[in-house]
């Protein structure tokens, strides 16, 4: 196969062949015929922004779950598990699986049943338009930001990577998603992410088996990389966390159990509209509850293609990669370590399968971001504060065109971005602000029918206030660090989770004690919104095989059987 | 997967995809199986030829399954 040199730089990690080039261009086309297949359906506003809420549990979970599993989620988290080794895995692990059984089992029926279009949409019913509003403008301006900031990441993995022109993987990346989320709304989204689930499953599944059976399996890996990295512990899970200064991540288990379990991740998984939306398609309740169950499974094997390869990466290649703002010219950085285990097992046409996993795992972010950009803008924004009673039609054309304005806006985000490289850390860092706080806000409003209107906007505020303060004080003082994370050491990962758990504990302090001031709502106008108040499906007719309890208590006793394996 | 709408099953598009990834990979592996990539490991379990054959598999079968019918 002859490498093609006309668009491509010099320096690159792989090579591509026309075959490689092929299996790319087969996707584009491939996206671009479905999303106009599917402009048909998307007529109301219910298809364009909710795929007309009849997808199955399993579209709805593998959406779910895939919106998730971007391009830089997958070469991020590759990189984090060479750095840190296995512990890495607590982020699809601990951090994942129980959120998602309690979104599933507790948050899912509130959300369905109250028939909102997105989480903000929810807060209006529960609270009003106070908590909706910040949530609403913070959610809109969040997520184009970070559609912008995922674009300029993606045109410079794909530069590094394969040596294309930066311009040319931002322009036709995100032209190929405003075409086809515009054309089939939600429907295009949920479709691609699918598309996107199956190819980074065969994209990346080679490189732990061709590695395991490089190093002679499991113990044969473990052995080299100790041969490798002697006196460092990069296998076990859990017994490195006994104190801060015995792991790479320098973090407690009580960091892992409650900041990244108990609030991080179910603040992400529970709230984060991004996600939510994808189970909101589902066509009932039953199959909404079992939506985030099954994605749940999936993600439970995630780290087989993205912790595996990274520690393989120890094993087997030949140069000790480096941190990021550490890589000198011609050394490997952590987050080159997926692209080069790819480039290490797969040849011409497996390499093109590799990359167009990548590509695709970036373009499901875009689309991803854009599309809860819209449904939020449209649904939370310009109908109740602009234009309140236009006809369906206006709000679906008004989805339409904010899906191409917000490509644009992430356009120019991304071009920001590459003259002001810092501005990615604090975008990445703002969303993180919102969600632990959110979190408190929503959970309390469901389970606590006493939690008045004010009581979650100003807690909401309070907590969103909190954690922008610690997170500016660890960063700008190293002394807050201690403050704070409990140790010195505290890596930036430790510091995000104790900067959560703090703002979820100033969230719930202050909206319990505005709520204990302030006059609770009527019981009949939280029908269907509380806990307490809302009559619960029973299941006693549907067969075991299909409850989602069921499923979800599954779900649990896998996770902690692997806990105990990897310990 | 549909109710309202008689749209595609998006397992039909899973399959295409995969039907014609696999034949591609699987012809390209074929073709290199006496002089495979130098810069390539454990290039003589011919991945591409057994993992190309999964896909096309996988796809046809998807492909087959879900293919679209006219409704009635």
């Amino acid at each position: 196969m002859t490498p093609l040199p006309a668009m491509f730089l010099t320096t690159r990690l792989v090579r591509m062949s026309a075959v490689d080039l092929a299996i790319i261009v087969i996707y584009f086309v491939l996206v671009l015929a479905i999303g106009f297949y599917l402009k048909r359906f998307a007529t109301t506003g219910e298809d364009f922004f909710l795929a007309g809420r009849e997808m199955t549990a399993w579209v709805a979970g593998l959406a779910f779950v895939s919106a998730n599993l971007g391009s830089l989620e997958l070469l991020g988290w590759a990189g984090n598990a060479y750095q840190y080794g296995i512990m890495a895995a607590h982020w699809y692990w601990i951090g994942a699986i129980p959120a998602m059984v309690f979104l599933g089992l507790v948050m899912m029926p509130f959300y369905y049943i109250s028939k909102t279009h997105s989480v903000p949409g929810y807060l209006k019913l529960r609270y009003g338009s106070e908590a909706s509003a910040l949530s609403a403008i913070t959610f809109a301006f969040m997520t184009i930001l970070m559609s912008g900031v995922n674009m300029y990441a993606m045109a410079v993995v794909m530069q590094v990577v394969l040596g294309w022109n930066l311009h040319f993987s931002i322009i036709v990346s995100s032209l190929t998603v405003g075409v086809y989320v515009a054309a089939g709304g939600l429907f295009s989204a949920i479709f691609n992410e699918v598309l996107q689930f199956f190819l980074i499953w065969f994209g990346a599944l080679l490189i732990p088996i061709l590695g395991l059976i490089e190093t002679g399996g499991w113990s044969g890996m473990v052995a080299r990389i100790h041969q490798n990295f002697p006196g460092q512990d990069f296998t076990h899970m859990w017994g490195p966390m006994s104190s801060a200064d015995k792991n790479p991540m320098g973090v407690y288990w009580i960091a892992i159990v409650f900041g990244l379990g108990a609030v991080q991740s179910m603040g992400y998984w529970t709230t984060d509209f991004l996600v939510v939306q994808r189970v909101l398609s589902a066509k009932d309740v039953r199959s909404a509850k079992l939506a985030p169950i099954i994605g749940s499974f999936f993600k439970m094997a995630v780290p087989l293609i993205v912790i595996l390869p990274g520690l393989l990466g120890r094993a087997v290649l030949p140069w000790h990669l480096v941190p990021g703002n550490q890589a000198q010219p011609g050394q490997f950085k952590y987050d080159d370590v997926l692209p080069l285990m790819l480039a290490r097992y797969c040849g011409p046409g497996l390499m093109g399968l590799g990359i167009t996993a990548l590509v695709a795992g970036f373009m499901a972010g875009m689309a991803g971001n854009v599309s809860a950009f819209a449904t939020v803008w449209t649904y939370d924004l310009y109908r109740p504060y602009l234009r309140k009673d236009a006809a369906d039609s206006h709000y679906v054309s008004m989805g339409r065109w904010c899906t191409m304005i917000g490509l644009f806006v992430s356009i120019g985000t991304a071009y920001l971005v590459q003259y002001n490289k810092s501005m990615m850390d604090y975008v990445q860092a703002l969303f993180g602000f919102f969600i632990a706080p959110l979190f408190g806000t929503v959970l309390l409003g469901m389970l606590w029918k006493r939690v008045t209107r004010m009581a979650g906007f100003w807690g909401l505020l309070a907590g969103v206030a909190s954690s922008v303060t610690i997170f500016l004080l660890m960063k700008f003082d190293e002394r807050w660090v201690r403050v704070f994370a409990l140790s010195p050491v505290a890596q930036p990962l430790a510091q995000a989770m104790w900067q959560a758990m703090w703002a979820c504990i100033t969230c719930v302090v202050v909206t319990t004690l505005v709520t204990l001031v302030t006059k609770p709502r009527p019981d009949q106008e939280l029908v269907g919104l509380v806990y307490s108040l809302t009559e619960r499906a029973r299941e006693e007719n549907v067969s075991w095989v299909h409850r989602p309890v069921v499923w979800g208590t599954l779900a649990i006793i896998a996770l902690v059987i692997l806990q105990i394996i990897f310990w | 997967m549909t109710e309202k709408h008689h749209i595609i099953p998006v397992w039909f598009f899973v399959g295409l995809l995969l039907l014609i990834y696999g034949v591609l990979i699987l012809i390209t592996g074929l073709t290199e199986w006496s002089n495979p990539p130098a810069d390539v490991q454990l290039t003589n379990l011919h991945a591409s030829v057994w993992w190309g054959a999964l896909l096309l598999v996988l796809g046809a079968l998807y492909s087959y399954m879900f293919r679209p019918r006219n409704s009635t």
